[in-house]
């Protein structure tokens, strides 16, 4: 057991354990606030991993923003659903039994590839990531076409929110 | 970073699995997409680990986990202005509930 293994076991423990409580835990506030402590957790499997702009596009983006918008909702709508009572359904066990169905056989067939027992090829020295990924994003000959796409879906979303929040449109 | 691949894929397969249970059993619609980040982040993971183990000196991972992210930010936008809104003119975010489409 190396250093590196031990702290994905923590890392790893942190996430899943913060994702348990977010979809079990009855205050809404509550699961948007264990789901902030999942997010951080993946950011620091990216920053694990050499990803490091991942990881700050991580906290900025998902922390920053998402789970912000999230708290904002939980505000706004809270009286409905009280804290109070079932917050899941009557027949709970179906999506459980799923859930673990699925777990059963992603786990069953990523340990059938031994392939995937590999560790980590080196680092090449030498190579920028960062600058890497900032001249794949535009160069016309790597991934320009699907970045345009994502700022036009964006620019759609950006104006589908405002539209269906506003509210009386006359 | 002497950690197999498969424990990466092991622990997003199962912060998946805990989405999908989130998603599928909760009756509140916030909570529903709570469940959605999780699954998004799980194939985060999965991208990232992938580009780290195979091919760190091509981008496409890191690329696509970007366009993830893009994906999950629109997604939320406009989910949670949807479930406002709902909420505006029928007082209620149980998903049961926001049936005005059903047959």
């Amino acid at each position: 057991m190396t250093a590196d293994q031990i702290i994905f076991l923590l890392c790893a423990a942190l996430i899943l354990g913060s994702a348990l409580m977010t979809v079990t835990t009855r205050k809404l506030i509550h699961a948007a606030l264990w789901l902030v402590a999942a997010l951080f957790g993946v950011a620091i499997l990216f920053a694990i991993l050499q990803a490091g702009f991942l990881a700050v596009v991580q906290v900025v983006v998902y922390i920053g923003a998402i789970a912000i918008l999230f708290i904002f909702a939980v505000m706004l709508t809270r009286r409905v659903v009280l804290d109070k009572g079932q917050q899941t359904r009557s027949n709970w066990w179906i999506p459980a039994l799923l859930g673990l169905l699925i777990l059963g056989g992603l786990v069953f067939l990523i340990l059938g590839q031994p392939d995937f027992g590999r560790t980590a090829v080196e680092m090449p020295t030498g190579v920028d990531t960062l600058r890497n990924l900032g001249t794949a994003l535009v160069s016309p000959d790597a991934f320009v076409l699907p970045f345009e796409v994502a700022s036009i879906l964006l620019l759609a979303a950006l104006v589908g929110a405002v539209y269906i929040a506003t509210g009386n449109k006359e | 970073m002497s950690t197999p691949l498969s424990w990466y894929l092991i622990l997003a397969a199962a912060l998946f699995s805990i989405g999908l249970f989130g998603v599928l059993s909760r009756k509140n619609a916030i909570a529903i997409l709570l469940g959605v980040e999780l699954m998004l982040n799980a194939v985060n993971i999965n991208l990232v680990a992938f580009w780290r183990y195979l091919d760190p000196a091509k981008m496409t991972g890191q690329v696509f986990a970007i366009i993830v992210f893009a994906v999950a930010a629109a997604e939320v936008a406009v989910g949670l202005a949807l479930i406002i809104s709902v909420y505006r003119s029928r007082k209620t975010v149980v998903a049961d509930e926001i049936d005005l489409m059903k047959w």
